[in-house]
């Protein structure tokens, strides 16, 4: 589903991304690990097509499609869809409106899929207008439910969550992954599940998401460089107990 | 700002006749008072006026709590009015003030009896019908001690017309414990040069909501309605929504003096320029505590055009809390990069974002004049202006 060949990123003068090799595959959960600065944003930023992220060298492709140059809109048309971290309040437009404007895969029902995120009261308000950390994660989701994207990229989703929201998050992260939301409701589960083989792309620091999303594989990211390809259960376990140390020898 | 040049207008003789039905205009001229917010269809509004030119053509109130009339009748009914006429903008402030004094053509006198709880706007316009017609007006409202209105007052041009001048004077009194809206609608043409003077006075516990829409093109708006607050614990709010396409010259704000303890106000303007002026001016002035004024001025160039914001804060006593927020700049690229990463391209995330910019919600319009802005801001997009 997606195919990164030795992608090399600058932000301005600076390389933040040194030669990036990964292959995610139809319907797997990535987890991408790193400590602050390693390069994991700007991962998820040059995926998606962030303008400041320039990519020098390499390849990105989506569905054997060449996106390396690809504008951010046709990424999103094509599959491709992101939850931000710190997402723009944007003034007069409702949320209703925009997770509307989201489904380019034929209409669906805001007030169903809020329900499922809780904030059915949001929707008539300005779309992230002095939202919380919690209240952004879940529009978030709410706007990617209604997009159904076939590739979830996700920076760090327990950021500012409280632990009651988390709970939420955590479901509705491992919902819009398996397919398991009410957005056609005419369809059987076992028909939404066959159609939906979302792929995620998830940057996390405390792995709190792994209690809730069925992860198949992680790596860790350091300076720009993948390493400690493995089982997220045992590379989360390994970064606790020795810190990111071990990728540095790892590296070297 | 330029002068108007008095003697490019007529500013006599161009009368109209009354008309007794409003149904009985003509399918374009319907359209341009639509666009300045005002209906033909009385059934949902309380009270009626229209001034055409130098005319006063249609009064009538559907509401025995709200007296509407020509303000020349109202001057002979009420011994001139002296009580309010001309006791809140000095007659010989400028040409137009003294114009509108010496040369008087009509305007409105609208009074809402104490008490009354005018569900149904009161709705106004003041049109300009003939090619290069002068209009010399002077409107007063009295809203009486704990009354509620809201005025709807549409400017507009008639269908075709392109040159005008229209100079305004309007003096507002909302008493005690009354409540205002008034929800004012410009539509003027490329050609029209207009100078309303306008000032306001609101008595304890009384409230002004004020709505200001201008969509259209016009050539130069001079504007900048005074409203004191006398007392103690009122409210007023002001909300602009303000488009300057090529060629129009608009130099506006608001200024409000909070002249009383437990006064609270905000001003807030959003104003694109689409290769227009706007000098965005706002000022509060705060007198006594506690009081709380907030100004915000915030501006979007698209394309060419200059935004001028000049935001004042005049705090005379110790614990006066006032605070303004301006800014003029473009479209963030943060936001149409949020949007594009939904699927939109670049223009639909832009217009989407100037729509939501122009959103006029938070007004309370009723459902047909939202649904008219609304139609008018789409018009405006689909066009080469922005």
């Amino acid at each position: 589903m997606l195919t990164i060949e030795d992608l090399h990123v600058n932000i301005g003068d600076k390389e933040v991304l040194k030669g990036i090799n990964l292959e995610i595959q139809e319907g797997e959960t990535f987890i991408l690990f790193g400590p602050n600065g390693s390069g994991k944003t700007s991962l998820l930023m040059a995926l998606m097509g962030f303008s400041g992220y320039e990519v020098t060298k390499g390849k990105i492709f989506f569905k054997g499609e060449d996106i390396t140059e690809a504008p951010m809109y046709e990424r999103a048309r094509l599959g491709v869809g992101m939850s931000f971290q710190r997402p723009p309040t944007i003034h007069g437009l409702r949320t209703r409106h925009l997770v509307e404007r989201c489904a380019r895969k034929g209409q669906v029902n805001p007030e169903l899929l809020a329900q499922t995120v809780n904030m059915q009261d949001f929707l008539d308000r300005d779309i992230n207008a002095g939202f919380s950390g919690g209240e952004i994660k879940r529009s978030e989701l709410l706007q990617l439910m209604a997009q159904q994207p076939d590739l979830v990229l996700f920076d760090e989703p327990e950021s500012g969550v409280d632990m009651e929201n988390m709970q939420l998050v955590g479901k509705v992260a491992r919902d819009v992954l398996d397919g398991n939301f009410n957005v056609a409701p005419d369809l059987t589960l076992r028909e939404r599940k066959e159609q939906t083989k979302t792929a995620g792309l998830i940057i996390t620091h405390t792995g709190y998401i792994l209690d809730y999303v069925n992860a198949d594989r992680a790596q860790v990211l350091y300076k720009g460089h993948l390493c400690c390809e493995g089982r997220p259960r045992d590379i989360l376990d390994h970064i606790r107990e020795h810190g990111y140390q071990e990728c540095v020898r790892c590296m070297n | 700002m330029s002068k108007v040049d008095l003697s490019n207008f007529k500013f006599d003789g161009i009368k109209q006749e009354a008309i007794t039905d409003l149904n009985d205009l003509s399918v374009e001229d319907k359209d341009q008072l639509l666009m300045a917010g005002v209906t033909s269809d009385l059934s949902s509004r309380s009270a009626t006026f229209l001034q055409m030119d130098q005319s006063s053509v249609h009064c009538k109130s559907m509401d025995d709590n709200v007296e509407i009339m020509d303000i020349k009748d109202a001057l002979e009914k009420y011994d001139g009015l002296k009580e309010y006429r001309w006791t809140l903008i000095d007659k010989d402030k400028d040409e137009y003030t003294r114009a509108a004094n010496d040369n008087l053509h009509g305007g409105y006198f609208i009074r809402v009896k104490a008490g009354a709880k005018v569900v149904d706007p009161i709705q106004s316009c003041l049109m300009l019908k003939s090619e290069n017609v002068g209009q010399n007006v002077h409107n007063i409202v009295v809203i009486e001690e704990g009354a509620e209105a809201h005025i709807i007052t549409g400017c507009s041009v008639a269908h075709g017309t392109k040159a005008g001048a229209h100079f305004g004077i309007t003096e507002l009194f909302v008493k005690k414990n009354a409540s205002l809206t008034t929800t004012m609608v410009h539509n003027w043409g490329d050609e029209v040069a207009v100078r309303p003077r306008s000032a306001g006075v609101v008595e304890e516990g009384g409230k002004l909501l004020s709505n200001y829409v201008l969509l259209k093109s016009v050539k130069d708006l001079q504007m900048y309605p005074t409203i004191t607050m006398k007392g103690e614990n009122s409210i007023a709010r002001f909300n602009s929504v303000v488009v300057a396409p090529e060629g129009s010259y608009l130099d506006m704000g608001n200024r409000v003096i909070m002249d009383a303890p437990n006064t609270r106000c905000e001003i807030i303007a959003r104003t694109i320029a689409a290769g227009g002026t706007i000098i965005n001016r706002g000022h509060i002035a705060a007198n006594h505590v506690p009081s709380k004024g907030h100004l915000e001025c915030q501006g979007l160039i698209l394309g060419d055009g200059r935004i001028w914001a000049i935001p004042e804060l005049d705090g005379t006593a110790e614990g006066v809390e006032l605070s303004h927020e301006a800014s003029v700049g473009k479209i963030a690229q943060n936001e149409i990069e949020y949007l594009m990463a939904r699927g939109m391209d670049e223009d639909e995330a832009t217009s989407t974002i100037v729509r939501g910019f122009l959103n006029t919600d938070i007004m309370g319009l009723p459902e047909r004049l939202q649904r008219e802005i609304d139609k008018q801001i789409e018009e405006l997009q689909a066009s080469d202006a922005m």
